[in-house]
């Protein structure tokens, strides 16, 4: 149906307007140009600025309330501005629960756990893109099938398995369920398969082995869709909560938001400053990830979305 | 975030050239060779997926129908009874299916609707509209148990923006997380906060990338306004929106942090959830085998879903 549509145009759109037109004929309503009328701009204008405190306010607000004096988060009417910054709310937040610690379990298992499932993954795509063996599309769908296994259904299991490994409260509990990669192997598969063949296929006559063609031709090609996929990896490993939670025992094991959610049911409802710090901190390193990287991370994120 | 993906409808082309036929020792050799390495770039991940993924859903199916606290030496076998005691009426089953329809069809329609109104918005590029596409996405970044607390704190009906909000229309602010006539709708407002952004983006994406000449078409006979969107533009997405409502359907029945944050499934029961229910059932009370149970239920009405989309995805066909 697109295909005539785009022949017509082709033969219509050179030259003048084709004289069957509308008497002015108007711009395309869907990208408009300065001819929108006045008052519907302004519409608009009050609809995305309604849009912007949507998403604003409540970030604003934790922000704000994190850097807050105490006295002005318990009074009503609400302070909007704190009138002086409050620093000592994150002091707070990090005495009554021991953050130092739970930052570092973060940073270990967000980080080695996305090394160890970005490594099995890259290794993975490489074999199913350039590998050659008979029988490795129905090994291909054994692995991507796993992304209809919901998280719930193999916590029970895998908690008595990492239990029987005496693994319970250890970092290798901790991450190694986790490694296991569908989706960042699909993700670098695809685009592994994109590589072209010449340049593959003249290494190969330069005799080159496969870990130097995967290392020296396919992973720089590759290097955008692998950096996308190693920023998905990491902010999920980071928010990870349910595994986290039943893993660990002790405090000086738990992750940012398992802790957070301990020092919650601790402060509650009498400390949300500190409890607010506790939250920025949780918050801030996937804010400042996104941030920095906002570009590749949506791109990679609507492109898995959109195209599948 | 693993269910982005669409399943793979059909198998991908083979790239790698299978070696000549005329079979010499040499090329016989090489050919095992390729083979052997071929498993050993797949087995640690094959592994890891294996033994961490589809081994404990089977076993998880075994221990379903026993009886274990974790401290019995071993599961007893018990037949159907979890199956039989969960699908009484008044159980708790009951509560979190009725819980987490209402949570999933609310949450999935809200950000449906308000995400098409928020992308056919970004889509106009207006001025300003870039930074509130990113402040938008940004809480599909966080962490659902910060996004939780944040909540959590603003659905204080003292100090927190609920109070604020409620007395501009000379209101009070329900006890949201405390009471069980708000609790499910409390985790439901956060939840839905998190993803609307993404929603938003995808359509905007999604808009972006219409065919513009159906559209010069269109203008050329005359249609603008609501009939260009009721009978252009709502076809036209119909396979993006069908794609979000499955993928929304599985994301949203998972839901967990935010719960474990807002609620933790409570007053009672009143906004307890099939992954609230699973978790509480084997870490909280030790029903290790109505965990199990609950949790195959959960993954058949997954499946169920699942197979919808994978049966119905190809007939989408508005564009391609």
């Amino acid at each position: 149906m697109s295909l005539t549509i785009d022949r017509k145009d082709e033969l219509e759109s050179p030259g003048a307007p084709p004289a069957t037109a509308a008497p002015r004929p108007r711009p395309v309503r869907r990208r408009p140009g300065p001819r929108r009328p006045l008052p519907a701009t302004m519409a608009l204008y009050v609809l995305i600025a309604a849009t912007f405190a949507l998403f604003a306010v409540p970030l604003y607000w934790l922000f704000s309330s994190a850097l807050k004096p105490e006295h002005e988060i318990y009074t009503y009417p609400l302070t909007w501005v704190p009138s002086s910054l409050e620093w000592s709310n994150f002091a707070d937040a990090w005495t009554s629960a021991p953050f130092g610690a739970f930052l570092r379990n973060s940073i270990i298992t967000t980080v080695v756990g996305t090394a160890l499932e970005i490594g099995v993954a890259l290794l993975s795509a490489y074999a199913f893109a350039f590998v050659y063996f008979r029988g490795k599309m129905i090994v291909f769908a054994v692995m991507v099938g796993s992304l209809m296994l919901p998280g719930h259904i193999t916590l029970l299991v895998n908690y008595i398995t990492i239990s029987n490994l005496g693994w319970l409260n250890t970092y290798q509990g901790l991450i190694l369920p986790g490694i296991g990669s569908a989706f960042a192997m699909f993700l670098i598969y695809q685009q592994m398969r994109q590589v072209p063949e010449e340049l593959v296929d003249a290494a190969r006559m330069d005799g080159t082995s496969h870990m130097r063609r995967m290392h020296a031709v396919v992973i720089p090609i590759c290097r955008p869709m692998i950096l996308t996929a190693t920023l998905i990896v990491l902010i999920t490993k980071w928010n990870d909560f349910v595994w986290p939670l039943i893993v660990t025992s002790t405090s000086d094991m738990r992750t940012l938001p398992i802790g957070l959610m301990f020092l919650r049911s601790q402060e509650g409802y009498d400390a949300w400053g500190p409890v607010m710090a506790g939250t920025v901190i949780v918050a801030a390193p996937m804010l400042i990830v996104f941030f920095l990287a906002q570009r590749r991370i949506i791109g990679g994120i609507t492109a898995g979305a959109l195209k599948g | 975030m693993t269910t982005l993906l669409q399943p793979v409808r059909r198998p991908p082309r083979s790239r790698t050239a299978p070696p000549p036929r005329r079979s010499s020792p040499q090329l016989r050799r090489r050919r095992l060779a390729e083979g052997a390495l071929f498993w050993a770039l797949i087995l640690p991940n094959l592994t890891a997926i294996v033994v961490f993924g589809y081994y404990p859903t089977l076993y998880n199916f075994v221990l379903s129908f026993t009886d274990w606290d974790f401290v019995q030496p071993a599961p007893v076998v018990v037949g159907l009874d979890n199956y039989i005691e969960l699908f009484q009426s008044g159980s708790m089953l009951m509560d979190a299916l009725r819980n987490t329809a209402i949570f999933v069809l609310v949450a999935v329609i809200g950000t449906l609707f308000g995400g098409m109104a928020i992308g056919a918005l970004l889509a106009q590029r207006l001025r300003f509209s870039g930074l509130v596409r990113t402040l938008a996405f940004a809480p599909h970044m966080l962490p659902g148990a910060a996004i939780g607390v944040l909540w959590l704190f603003m659905f204080d009906p003292n100090y927190g923006l609920s109070r604020w909000l409620f007395s501009m229309f000379g209101m009070e602010s329900p006890s949201w997380t405390t009471t069980s006539d708000f609790s499910l709708w409390s985790i439901t407002i956060a939840y839905a906060w998190q993803r609307l952004g993404f929603v938003a983006i995808i359509y905007y994406t999604a808009i972006l990338d219409l065919p513009k000449d159906i559209y010069e078409a269109a203008s050329l006979d005359g249609a603008r306004g609501l009939p260009l969107f009721r009978y252009i533009t709502l076809p036209l997405l119909s396979p993006v929106t069908f794609f979000l409502t499955v993928t929304g359907i599985i994301a949203a029945a998972q839901t967990f942090d935010i719960i474990a944050t807002l609620t933790m499934g409570g007053p009672g029961t009143s906004s307890t959830t099939l992954p609230w229910m699973i978790y509480d059932q084997a870490f909280v009370d030790f029903n290790i085998g109505t965990s199990a149970a609950t949790a195959t239920v959960m993954f058949v009405l997954l499946l169920i879903v699942t197979g919808v989309q994978t049966k119905y995805a190809s007939k989408q066909v508005h564009y391609s």
